[in-house]
C-alpha cells in the first residue's frame, strides 16, 4: 500500500510483425517488478498515445524493426505533446542505425537500445531515468 | 479544480490519474472518490469471467463493438495477474481490444491483481465507480482467468457472463461449487471445436440442477465463436434479457443493496484492521503479543480478545485527534 508501482507501456508501432524482442523486454520488466502494458503488434501512433494516457503509464517504450523509426518516434512524441502528456519519457529499441540515434534524441527520444543491449542494461536505465509521475 | 471535478467534466487524463492513485493506495484518492460517489449508479456493469484461454478478451472486444454500434459508450476494466515473485505484471488484455484505442467512446484500463484474490484487483470497485461517475453507459469487467473460487465479480456486476470452452473436463467439473453458480449468462466459446454441443448440453443440465431460491431466472447457455463474431449478437440479447429481468423483478434494487452492504463491510474491515494494527505496532504491543504467542505463553484467541478493547480505544482516540 501507499507505494507507486512503475507502469510502462511496451508498444509495437508500424508494420513489422515480429515482437519477440518486445516480449522479452516485457518479461524482463515484469521480473523487475514493473507493471507492463503490452499493446500487441501493428499499432498506430494514435493508438499508442491514447493507450499511454488511459493507462497512466510512467514511460512509453517502442520496439521498431521496420526501419520506420525516424517517422514513428517523432510522431508518438508529437502526439503526446498535443495531448499534454509531454512529461512521459519515451525510449525504445530495435534495428536502428547508430547514425540515426542523435537525430532521434534531438526529436525527444530519451534513450535508444540497439541489438546487443542486455535486459539488465535496459532495466538499469529505466530505474535511473523513469520515475512514477507524482 | 479537484481531480474529481475534472473527471466529472470528462477529462480522460484526470480519470486515468485517479485510477492510478486508487491502485497505488494514495490517501488523497479517498477524498476524490467521496466527491464522485453521488454521481455513480447509472452505468450497466457486465462481468466477463471464465478459465484462462477461454476467450474472455476476444469476447470483450466483440462486446465493445456491439455496444458501440448501438451508440453506447463503453469502459473496460481488464484484470491480469500480478507475479507473486516480483510484484510485476504483464497486462496483455489490450492486445485483443486495442483497435478501439482511438475510439473516443471507449476507455480501457488494465489492472494487475497485486496480490488480491477473488479474480479482481483491490482497486477494481473504485475504478468502476470512477467510470460510472464519468457517465460511461456500459462497463465491461474482465476478470483474471478463474478456476473455481474466484467469484468476486458476482458482487460487482449486474450481469455476470461466464465464458466456458469445449472439452475442459467431464461433467464433474460442473458439479463443483464456484463459477457455475455465479453465471447469469453462460457462453460456450470456441464453439467450432468438437464437443461444443455436448459441453453446452452438460452445462444446461447442471444449471437446471442448481437450486435457485426465490429466483425465476434460468441462466441461458449460448454458443459463440468470438473470433469469427459468431453468437455474439445472441449473447448480447441474453445479457439484455437479464438486464430487463433485473429491472422488472425488482432485483436491480436488491443487487444495489447487496453490493453496498458488501462494499461497506469491506471498507470497514480494511480500515479497522489498518487502524488497530497501526496502534498496536506504535505502542509496542504487537511484537510483545506475537512473541508471547510464539512462546506458547499466550494463545492467539485470548490475545485477540484482550487486545481488541484497548486497540479500538486507541484507534478512536487517534481519529479524534487527527
Amino acid at each position: 500500500m501507499n507505494e507507486r508501482r512503475l507502469r510502462i507501456l511496451v508498444a509495437k508501432p508500424g508494420l513489422d510483425g515480429h515482437d519477440r524482442g518486445a516480449k522479452i523486454v516485457a518479461r524482463a520488466f515484469r521480473d523487475a517488478g514493473f507493471e507492463v502494458i503490452y499493446t500487441g503488434l501493428r499499432q498506430t501512433p494514435e493508438q499508442i498515445v491514447n493507450t499511454a494516457i488511459q493507462e497512466d503509464v510512467d514511460a512509453v517504450s517502442l520496439s521498431i524493426l521496420s526501419g520506420a523509426h525516424n517517422t514513428l518516434f517523432p510522431r508518438v512524441i508529437d502526439l503526446l505533446r498535443q495531448k499534454g502528456a509531454e512529461d512521459m519519457p519515451v525510449f525504445g529499441g530495435g534495428i536502428i542505425p547508430d547514425d540515426d540515434i542523435p537525430g532521434l534524441k534531438q526529436a525527444g527520444v530519451d534513450e535508444i537500445f540497439t541489438p546487443g543491449a542486455s535486459t539488465e542494461d535496459i532495466i538499469a536505465w529505466v530505474k535511473q531515468n523513469v520515475h512514477p509521475r507524482a | 479544480m479537484s481531480l474529481a471535478q475534472r473527471i466529472l467534466q470528462g477529462e480522460i487524463r484526470a480519470a486515468a490519474r485517479l485510477m492510478r492513485d486508487v491502485d497505488d493506495g494514495i490517501a488523497s484518492a479517498t477524498r476524490e472518490l467521496k466527491e464522485l460517489y453521488p454521481h455513480t449508479g447509472k452505468a450497466y456493469i457486465i462481468g466477463v469471467t471464465g478459465p484462462p484461454g477461454a476467450g474472455k478478451s476476444t469476447l470483450t472486444d466483440k462486446l465493445i463493438e456491439t455496444y458501440r454500434s448501438q451508440g453506447k459508450t463503453v469502459a473496460v476494466v481488464a484484470v491480469d495477474p500480478t507475479s507473486p515473485f516480483s510484484g510485476g505484471a504483464i497486462l496483455g488484455d489490450r492486445i485483443r481490444m486495442n483497435r478501439h484505442a482511438t475510439d473516443e467512446g471507449v476507455f480501457i484500463r488494465s489492472l494487475g491483481t497485486r496480490g488480491h484474490l477473488g479474480g479482481l484487483s483491490n482497486s477494481a470497485n473504485d475504478i468502476i465507480h470512477i467510470f460510472d461517475a464519468m457517465g460511461w453507459d456500459v462497463i465491461l469487467v474482465e476478470t483474471v482467468g478463474v478456476g473455481q473460487d474466484e467469484v468476486e465479480i458476482v458482487r460487482t456486476a449486474h450481469t455476470s457472463v461466464v465464458v466456458m470452452v469445449p472439452g475442459l473436463g467431464d461433467e464433474i467439473q460442473a458439479i463443483k461449487a464456484g463459477i457455475l453458480e455465479i453465471g447469469d449468462v453462460f457462453t460456450v466459446n470456441k464453439a467450432d471445436r468438437p464437443d461444443a454441443d455436448r459441453t453446452a448440453r452438460e452445462l444446461e443440465t447442471m444449471i437446471a440442477m442448481v437450486m435457485r431460491p426465490e429466483s425465476d431466472w434460468t441462466p441461458p447457455v449460448v454458443k459463440s465463436v468470438a473470433q469469427k463474431v459468431e453468437g455474439v449478437a445472441d449473447l448480447v440479447a441474453r445479457i439484455d434479457d437479464h438486464h430487463r429481468y433485473l429491472v422488472n423483478s425488482g432485483k436491480m434494487h436488491q443487487h444495489e443493496k447487496f453490493y453496498s452492504a458488501q462494499r461497506f463491510a469491506d471498507l470497514l474491515k480494511e480500515r479497522l484492521f489498518a487502524e488497530v494494527h497501526q496502534c498496536l505496532s506504535d505502542n509496542g504491543r504487537l511484537s510483545e503479543t506475537v512473541d508471547a504467542i510464539a512462546r506458547r505463553e499466550l494463545d492467539p484467541y485470548t490475545a485477540v480478545e484482550t487486545i481488541l478493547d484497548d486497540a479500538l480505544q486507541c484507534a478512536m482516540r487517534k481519529n479524534r485527534l487527527t
